[in-house]
């Protein structure tokens, strides 16, 4: 099932959602069974951000009928810890590493594009760009014009592939996937979560320590497949789609929407070897369905409704 | 290896008691009895993969069917303490207590021999022993309320085995919630306390525990406790007022158990956060300002 992904060349299509799978612990609790085993084609980082950030008060969780909302808070080393700690034990990976960043201006990212788009254990980098700019106020992901910007600025950083994350809390998904294209980026990569909340019913007050957070899992899988084809329709580049993937069905639909890798998020909590389960499933549906490769999938024109 | 992500240090400088390593990926196993159990139920599954736990450890649990059956929910597997491990004809025969409060537990209560069960586990990090806690203690001192005897039914077998002194005090709301008991404590002396003075002395399990500590004795001994938070956090004022050592068993709102969700953020001390799924939930009692975790108890 091997793939190409914005010049990586990668063993099969089902990567990890960014912070829904920590390798560095999980080799802590299971140990180099991991490696042996690895559940991923690629690995892509928990964000990292330019100063070290806690995270969000607890609690951070709740469960809904098929989901999950969280508010984590992107909890990391901040950039200069993670170089020091974390990328030595994410290089001992058996696959090319995907690193998430996130800024709060041009500049930032800017460090940060320096910090680990220079350094030859990362693959690739991917733009969490669901924050505000400080300087405009604006959610960078939100708006078209922010995210053209951004990458003009960052693409002449690096040589290595750029990919954009894309939040699913717009109008229109696309419209942002046709600036990131036009400003360069290699790939995006869709959808984040959806903004929801919970009210604790004994207090009547918000759940989630931070109040609002963002909801994943099977629940959202429809959202998903629905952005997957818009944007897929709208741009050139190759998708990474995900949202609420659970099977090997799931990532098949997707590829079949568009997408050239599939994410495996939520289900990892509830399974370690998902993203396996997941390949494994894929790969047998593809020899059923008599598809040479998971590119042929998507090349069926899947946009057009079937049984018209 | 590194601890959390921010304020590792606090809890890898303490000794790292030995974990076992869980098989990678979840696995299935069968329930062998289910039985009920002071009214919690107390059930049984046979483990033909995973190593032998220690007390402190738990596993995430998911029937493999029937879950979700509540219009959605429960989701995501839960996350138990082990309460006994047997070894038999080459496996384990895990033991779990567990209290019908919720979709996910009321699945688990429902569970019928022969039904599977997806596992993961042993995960976590387990109760020390005393003489890792403090160079040359003398002895255990156990607390457990309701629900939250389960670990220290194990972890006063593991200490009996290795010859240390054990007290154990156990408290329960009421006959309701006094499960486990019975089944898992038959065994040994232990002295009791309930809200409605159903058995035992009438009032707080930590009124039992002010009394022990009175002694000089104490000082050398460790307390290790599991219950309730606002039980867990008396004794861990108690403990650090008197200068005793402590260990507890905490309880937070966790996804996943290895630490890939970040969910089961617990404030420290020092500031920051552990995850408790991969940091505890076995805590030094000064590792926290406070054992009243945020969503504990959902």
């Amino acid at each position: 099932m091997r793939v190409e992904f914005a010049g990586l060349a990668l063993e099969h299509p089902v990567v990890n959602g960014s912070g829904t799978f920590d390798a560095i612990a999980a080799r802590r609790v299971f140990g180099d069974a991991l490696l042996a085993s690895f559940p991923f084609s690629a690995f892509v980082s928990k964000t990292i951000t330019p100063a070290p950030r806690a995270g969000n008060p607890p609690p951070r969780l709740f469960e809904t009928p098929s989901g999950l909302i969280n508010s984590i808070g992107l909890p990391n080393k901040g950039l200069d810890g993670f170089l020091a700690q974390d990328l030595p034990q994410l290089a001992e990976l058996p696959v090319p590493l995907i690193v998430s960043v996130m800024g709060t201006s041009q500049e930032e990212f800017a460090r940060l594009i320096d910090g680990v788009a220079g350094r030859e254990e990362v693959a690739a980098v991917e733009l969490n760009i669901s924050c505000p700019n400080v300087h405009s106020g604006l959610i960078v992901g939100e708006e078209p014009e922010e995210t053209l910007a951004l990458l003009r600025a960052l693409r002449d950083l690096t040589g290595k592939p750029l990919i954009v994350k894309l939040t699913p809390n717009v109008a229109h998904p696309a419209r942002v996937a046709i600036a990131a294209e036009e400003g360069g980026a290699d790939g995006v990569c869709l959808i984040n979560t959806l903004k929801a909340a919970a009210i604790h019913p004994g207090s009547a007050r918000p759940w989630l320590g931070a109040g609002r957070g963002g909801l994943s899992g099977p629940a959202v899988r429809p959202v998903a497949m629905q952005q997957t084809l818009a944007v897929a329709e709208a741009v050139s580049i190759p998708l990474i789609a995900m949202g609420g993937v659970a099977t090997g069905a799931d990532a098949f639909e997707l590829l079949a929407a568009g997408a050239t890798l599939v994410g495996v998020g939520t289900e990892s909590f509830r399974d370690p070897r998902a993203g396996e389960k997941v390949r494994l499933e894929l790969a047998e549906m593809l020899a059923k369905s008599g598809f040479s490769s998971p590119a042929a999938v998507g090349s069926t024109g899947a946009g057009a409704p079937a049984g018209a | 290896m590194s601890g959390s992500a921010i304020s590792g240090s606090a809890t890898t400088a303490r000794p790292e008691p030995q974990r076992p390593q869980p098989p990678f990926g979840r696995r299935l196993c069968a329930v062998a009895a289910n039985e009920a159990s002071g009214g919690y139920r107390l059930f049984t599954l046979d483990d033909s993969e995973g190593p032998v736990p220690r007390a402190g450890q738990f596993y995430m649990l998911a029937a493999a069917e029937g879950w979700g059956r509540e219009t959605g929910r429960p989701y995501l597997p839960r996350a138990f303490s082990v309460a006994s491990a047997e070894t038999a004809d080459g496996g384990v025969r895990l033991g779990f207590l567990a209290d019908s409060v919720g979709p996910g537990t009321r699945r688990l209560c429902d569970l019928e021999p022969g039904q599977r069960v997806w596992i993961n586990g042993p995960l976590g990090r387990p109760f020390s022993e005393p003489a890792e806690v403090v160079p040359g203690a003398a002895g255990a001192i156990l607390v457990g309320g309701g629900i939250g005897v389960a670990p220290l039914a194990l972890l006063r077998e593991e200490l009996a085995d290795r010859n240390v002194p054990v007290r154990t005090l156990l408290g329960f709301r009421d006959q309701r919630h006094s499960g486990g008991l019975d089944d898992l404590f038959a065994c040994c002396e232990v002295r009791l306390a309930s809200d409605d003075g159903h058995t035992g002395h009438r009032g707080y399990v930590t009124d039992l525990l002010a009394v022990l500590l009175e002694g000089d004795a104490a000082r050398s001994a460790v307390v290790y406790s599991c219950g309730p938070p606002p039980m867990l956090e008396a004794v861990r004022a108690m403990c650090a007022e008197r200068g005793v050592a402590c260990q507890l068993a905490l309880e937070a709102p966790m996804a996943c158990g290895f630490g890939a969700c970040f969910g089961c953020a617990v404030p420290l001390a020092e500031g920051g956060y552990m995850r408790l799924c991969v940091d505890g939930p076995v805590v030094g009692g000064e590792q926290i300002e406070t054992a009243m975790v945020p969503g504990s108890g959902h």
